[in-house]
């Protein structure tokens, strides 16, 4: 089982960095995506693995490491505010150089990020 | 109480100043010598006490857990300098009300200067090492801000700059020092580093901690090699030249020497450290000024090598020198601030301070040129002045040192020639400016006496340079024994203050100083010739150079990291990540702890290996991004049912709801932004990513299963004793969130706002074409809202507020809560987005998502701050049980108003966040269900 999980985590992390080192941002957005799956499982694996044993007083005989899971009940949320935000990055960087490349080459002509956005402004 | 009463006063009066400006220079000269007057009423009665060896201490808690504490101390040594910091502060004050011109910053000025003299007094007052370097930092900072006073001079940034930099640099050696010591001590408190001088001189650290400590006296005090700042420091007006950088803040190095006395002094590395460094200073100084056509560089390369002279003394590690030191502290600060003062007269009443200009200034102005002219004496040591009392101690000290064979005349020799340098300069001082012929070509002609005031501070100065010089025992005797006993931390030697000790050598050298002086000035002719033909070393281009490659090797270090591609950054960070972890890593290898493996069922097995399969997947089909995106659905998925498999039934709520919210957004996106990524990074580039990408998982792969075998011993099982009782809650990890850890969880719920209220400000007036069709060439659909989805949309939407409320409510005993709440309302309201589109829905629902957000923080933090009101620490919960009619028992907690908060915050802020992008084409925003039909046509 522990040998399962932890495979599982080192599949996301592995797609999770390949697609962050990808030149467009739709797919740096997967990777972190992946990413962040990857690292919930881990902090939530710090407690241990444990089998019907959720964290409910009263409702089963050994219960589960409630803390690690409060940590990644809050990690999720702002995990995906955290993508939201990415994103939008994304969708700005989008709108203002009808491009979007995070390599920082030239591709569109604009001269680089910070010079043309602060000509946009 | 009195001595941070002292310290806090100038401070007070710089707020306050300032608020006399309007006033005029007069208010505000009177104003900001309130504080001055008042400390000086604090001290003075303490002196009868201190003169006979008692210390005041006085302690307040600051940081216990660093050793940081807010502890004062005044003995003799502080008492000596805090005088000297005020009563030299209050004549600058009232001489600076006649320097400044009406249309300058008067406000600035004094503000700044009281600011100088609070944090001069902070370093003399302090008993706290660390405290003692706040200050002296402090008085950097302010001397940065008073040399660049007249800001649009560029010499003036330049200068403020280069002092900066070196006092700066040298307050954080300081800082290094300090910190070694407090490492040797176990202590920063004065009294115990004091004690504990055997200890230190006796650690193997104390070379170094000496060598720290030195630096940071040294950089202040201007001794050589760092002693160029301080003529360039002169761009400071003269008020500032007088007060700071000859009379208190170059003193302070010299008073860290006489503080850290017991201390560090008395080993040979003190001695030839300290005394090699002051010899070096006091002959160069004393040279250079020789050759200073500018009357306040003269005075400042004087000024250096008179450190460099009480540096020496403090150096030579004998009893006698220190009192000696401490005495000509006193000295120059007098003679010099006054001489300074009387160069600030002629600046500003000739316009110019080149000595080649103003000649025979006595027929113009006898008055000032009578001070000037007993004040430069008293800087050549001439006799029945003070600094004559002072240089022959000095010069009987010289002859005592022990060094082998011929080199115990070094001493004495560099002591007599730099006497011989100090009286030329200050014979042309003198003889230049005052007589000399007629002044040739000056700004202001004919040049007046001052007014009547601003000569007083320096009446007072010369008038204290001659009562020293004819009384010393009576003067300043008492309040020098005083200073000596606390810099000595031991017996004080018998030592006479008299004005004349008989016929013997040091008098010799006196006159042999006095007479070769005024023979080397009349000469001084050829040795101008002499000297032009040596090409002088310009320190401040050499420092400017220096600074300036710095940068530049800066920006180029700068521009190769930071290029402006984000995959060489997320590049970087992975490698670095690995290089970290490598070797721990491959230490660990294949670590199967104690705990061992647990068998595998078959179900697990299936979902990781669709998870796998699918996280695979994504990455391999991330070129067509739609179905790449469906994968990555799945992926999530499979992870909330692990957390269901794993006993975690609160995290699988959250993740299978973020999951929806997460798929929306992005299938958002994905509208606006090309469907496809081509190919365009070549294999090599591909295969090296795709190798760190494997080690990176490999490393965690290793890092899970070391950690998943090991036996561990959780703080949790406090959570678990406690959540009933303490929280009232049966759920304990929504307990954690809104009772225990309730804290976090408003800082985090705080984050998603301040990230929802980002989208909302990035976005805000930004526009986004739509292109044409899904990229596949397919038309997107005419009917954006489809009638079967709207059906089913409306009424999900009651029923999924009211699971929402449900799940809401049970949260703290069963699992649910405040976010997966949220969530739930979310996915509930964007569906009917999704379904009738922005404007419809909008039209319908009444309030801001931004209001949603403020009331979710402010019923948080009112929830937390409502424990106040029952004496408890802020989130602190209370919990109840009422009957409802229905319902039957009920628990009311106070964390329910926050998970109330929580859940608004949730809500408000992914609203806010989708609808802000769903709002981002023109259309969506303009049309709606009414005018639907080809909208992207």
């Amino acid at each position: 089982m522990e040998l399962t999980v932890a495979l599982v985590i080192g599949a996301l992390t592995a797609s999770g960095v390949y697609l962050l080192l990808r030149a467009r941002t739709f797919p740096v957005v997967l990777g972190l995506t992946l990413l962040s799956y990857g690292v919930n499982l881990f902090l939530f694996a710090t407690g241990r693995l444990m089998t019907g044993g959720q964290p409910i007083l009263g409702s089963t005989e050994t219960y589960s490491d409630p803390l690690p899971q409060a940590l990644v009940l809050t990690a999720i949320v702002i995990g995906f505010a955290m993508t939201a935000f990415v994103v939008v990055l994304a969708l700005r960087s989008q709108a203002d150089h009808q491009d979007d490349h995070v390599d920082g080459a030239n591709h569109n002509g604009h001269q680089n990020s910070t010079v043309s956005q602060e000509q946009s402004r | 109480m009195t001595l941070s009463l002292v310290v806090l006063l100038p401070f007070l009066g710089a707020i306050a100043a300032p608020l006399f400006a309007q006033a005029g220079r007069t208010a505000i000269a009177i104003a900001s010598s309130v504080p001055a007057v008042v400390a000086l009423s604090i001290l003075f009665p303490h002196w009868k006490t201190l003169a006979s060896g008692n210390v005041f201490l006085e302690t307040y808690q600051w940081l216990p857990s660093l050793g940081v504490s807010l502890s004062f101390r005044l003995d003799g040594l502080s008492m000596l300098f805090a005088l000297l910091i005020l009563v030299i502060g209050l004549l600058v004050i009232v001489y600076a009300r006649y320097y400044l011109k009406p249309q300058e910053n008067i406000g600035k000025f004094y503000a700044l200067l009281l600011c100088f003299m609070g944090a001069m007094l902070g370093i003399v007052l302090s008993s706290n090492l660390l405290l003692m370097l706040i200050f002296w930092e402090l008085t950097s900072v302010v001397s940065f801000l008073l040399i660049g006073y007249w800001s649009h001079k560029k010499d003036a940034r330049r200068g403020a700059r280069m002092a900066l930099a070196i006092t700066g640099g040298g307050g954080l050696a300081l800082l290094a020092g300090i910190l070694l010591l407090g490492h040797i001590v176990g202590s920063f408190e004065l009294d115990q580093v004091l004690a504990a001088g055997a200890l230190i001189k006796a650690h193997p650290l104390y070379p170094f901690a000496l060598a720290l400590v030195l630096l940071g006296a040294f950089t202040k005090s201007a001794q050589f090699p760092f002693h160029f700042w301080l003529p360039h420091a002169m761009q400071a007006p003269t008020p500032v030249s007088a007060y700071l950088h000859s009379a208190t803040m170059v003193k302070a190095g010299v008073f860290l020497l006489a503080r850290l006395y017991p201390a560090l002094a008395g080993t040979e590395q003190w001695f030839f450290m300290v005394s090699f460094t002051g010899m070096l200073t006091l002959l160069i100084g004393a040279y250079v000024a020789l050759f200073k056509h500018d009357l306040k560089g003269l005075l400042a390369y004087s000024t250096v090598s008179h450190l460099g002279l009480i540096t020496l003394l403090f150096g030579m590690g004998t009893p006698l020198a220190a009192v000696a030191g401490l005495f000509h502290v006193v000295n120059h600060a007098t003679f010099k601030a006054s001489l300074f003062m009387a160069a600030g007269i002629i600046d500003h009443e000739t316009g110019t301070r080149d000595m080649r200009h103003i000649n025979g200034l006595w027929r113009f102005m006898p008055h000032t040129a009578t001070l000037a002219m007993v004040s430069a004496a008293s800087m050549a040591g001439v006799p029945l002045l003070n600094g004559f009392i002072s240089k022959e101690m000095f010069f009987a000290e010289a002859l005592q040192i022990n060094l082998p064979g011929i080199w115990v005349y070094l001493p004495p020799v560099i002591a007599t020639l730099a006497g011989i340098f100090g009286v030329a300069y200050s014979a042309r001082f003198i003889h230049d400016v005052f007589f000399n012929g007629k002044p040739l070509n000056l700004p202001i002609y004919p040049p007046q006496e001052p007014p009547r005031y601003m000569k007083i501070p320096v009446e007072i100065l010369v008038f204290a340079c001659i009562m020293v010089g004819m009384f010393p025992a009576i003067s300043v005797g008492p309040l020098l024994y005083a200073a000596a006993a606390a810099t000595l931390g031991g017996p004080v030697p018998d030592y006479e203050l008299a004005v004349l000790h008989g016929f013997n050598l040091p008098l010799l050298m006196s006159f042999l100083a006095f007479f070769g002086g005024l023979l080397l000035y009349t000469q001084r002719q050829r040795l101008f010739d002499f000297h032009a033909r040596f090409k002088e070393i310009d320190e401040k281009a050499v420092f400017e150079a220096l600074v300036a490659r710095l940068v530049d090797r800066a920006h180029q270090f700068t521009a190769r990291i930071e290029n402006g591609s984000l995959q060489r950054y997320a590049t970087l960070l992975v490698v670095s990540a690995i290089v970290v972890a490598v070797m721990p890593l491959s230490e660990l290898g294949i670590s199967i702890g104690a705990n061992g493996l647990t068998p595998l069922d078959w179900p697990t097995a299936l979902g990781a290996l669709i998870l796998v399969v699918c996280a695979f997947g994504t990455v391999y089909m991330h070129r067509s991004r739609f179905f790449a995106l469906i994968l990555l659905s799945v992926v999530g998925l499979m992870v909330s049912l692990g957390f269901v498999r794993f006993s975690s039934p609160d995290l699988a709520m959250t993740q299978l709801s973020v999951e929806v919210v997460t798929i929306v957004l992005l299938m958002l996106a994905l509208y606006y932004m090309p469907s496809w990524t081509p190919v365009e990074t070549p294999l090599s580039r591909r295969l090296r990513d795709g190798a760190l990408a494997l080690t990176a998982g490999a490393g965690m792969t290793l890092v899970t299963l070391a950690m998943l075998t090991q036996p561990f011993d959780s703080i949790s099982s406090f959570f678990l004793a406690n959540s009933k009782v303490g929280g009232g809650g049966t759920n304990v990890v929504n307990v954690i969130l809104v009772d225990f850890r309730g804290f976090d969880t408003l800082g985090e719920i705080t984050v998603l706002a301040i990230a929802a209220l980002g989208i909302y400000a990035v976005l805000k007036g930004t526009t986004l074409p739509v292109p044409p069709g899904d990229g596949f060439g397919h038309p997107w659909a005419r009917d954006n809202h489809p009638v079967m989805l709207r059906q089913i949309a409306r009424p999900m939407l009651p029923l999924a507020l009211m699971i929402s409320a449900y799940v809401f409510l049970r949260g703290h005993n069963m699992p649910g809560g405040g976010f997966v709440a949220g969530l739930i309302t979310s996915v509930a309201l964007i569906l009917q987005y999704v379904a009738s589109g922005i404007v419809w829905t909008q039209e319908r629902i009444p309030f801001r998502y931004h209001n949603v957000i403020a009331l979710g923080l402010l019923f948080a933090t009112v929830a937390g701050a409502g424990s106040y009101a029952y004496g408890y620490p802020f989130l602190t919960s209370a919990f109840g049980y009422i009957t409802w009619p229905v319902v039957g028992k009920f628990e009311v907690a106070s964390a329910l108003v926050f998970d109330l908060g929580v859940y608004l915050a949730v809500v408000g802020a992914t609203l806010l966040a989708l609808v802000s992008i769903g709002r981002l084409s023109p259309h969506s925003a303009t049309k709606s269900l009414k005018t639907r039909g080809s909208r992207w046509n």
